[in-house]
């Protein structure tokens, strides 16, 4: 776990790729957190919907990327995760989680840092999950 | 067209027992090994663990009395506060949804999209927030495929 004197503004974490990404990763996940809509496992509802195949739970990248950061700067030190969802992520993408401390600062005397979060999909090297978190550091 | 007349109603509050093994699922489904999610009796939650209130929330949510088609759903994004560690292993929280605002935005794919802006804070045995979660929903006036 990355310690506040060894962080900087602008400190990258290593990318970390994973995928490519299966049908089964999805369902796992829907399974995990009860959301059950059919677009992300049910082929002939996401096709009726106009869609290729079925298509990732945003959610899901979004966790990958919570767990990137918490492997870097702990899973209970964590205060703000947020993010937004740009392009979809289909069966077989494979992902890369990047990770930048933005601002290192006190405040109310805990050491805190900002980090900028980025999940882009390699097959289009566009990004996925545009993010951010807050954690304590010690 | 969604129902506007939700504007600032809050659910009634339903309890949200943090568990042990539904933080090892939902780490295991996030690909994390983590050892302070699994090993941990007291384990804190991951960071986006709040969504499996959707186990626990009833039917009282005023978002569940929107008709929304799942077809021109899209989830346009999401944040969680934690004022403290994330909420352990053994907890008890109570959650209280608000809807806190729906509007419509010309897009430029997908015609008129309306947006959904939702919170859910969730407090500990003591009364005491400890969570906050916000989301934003968008449906898309057809689906989201329709014009290509």
């Amino acid at each position: 776990m990355a310690t506040w004197d060894e962080l900087t503004e602008g400190t990258e974490r290593e990318p970390l790729e994973i995928g490519p990404l299966t049908r089964t990763d999805f369902v796992r996940y829907q399974g995990a957190s009860g959301d059950f809509n059919p677009i992300h496992h049910d082929e002939d509802f996401a096709k009726g919907a106009g869609f290729p195949s079925v298509f990732s739970v945003g959610m899901l990248q979004a966790g990958i990327l919570g767990t990137y950061a918490t492997d870097w700067l702990g899973a209970a030190n964590i205060r703000n995760f947020n993010v937004q969802f740009r392009e979809q992520v289909w069966p077989g993408d494979h992902l890369v989680c990047t990770g930048t401390v933005a601002r290192k600062y006190d405040d109310a005397g805990e050491h805190k840092v900002d980090i900028d979060l980025l999940v882009t999909r390699v097959e289009s090297g566009g990004a996925a999950i545009k993010g951010s978190a807050t954690f304590v550091v010690a | 067209m969604v129902d506007k007349s939700v504007i600032g109603q809050r659910s009634e509050p339903y309890e949200m027992v943090v568990e042990r093994g539904k933080i090892r699922e939902f780490a295991r489904a996030t690909m994390s090994r983590n050892p302070d999610y699994f090993d941990d009796p007291f384990a804190v939650s991951p960071p986006t663990f709040l969504m499996t209130s959707a186990f626990w929330a009833t039917g009282s949510n005023p978002a569940a009395s929107l008709d929304i088609d799942l077809a021109r759903l899209l989830h346009g994004g999401q944040e969680f506060t934690f004022f403290g560690p994330p909420p352990r292993a053994g907890t008890k929280l109570t959650a209280t949804g608000v809807v806190k605002d729906i509007y419509e935005k010309e897009g430029k794919r997908g015609g008129s999209m309306t947006f959904i802006e939702m919170a859910t804070e969730f407090s500990d045995e003591t009364g005491k927030v400890v969570a906050e979660s916000k989301n934003v929903l968008i449906i898309t006036g057809k689906s989201p495929t329709e014009d290509k």
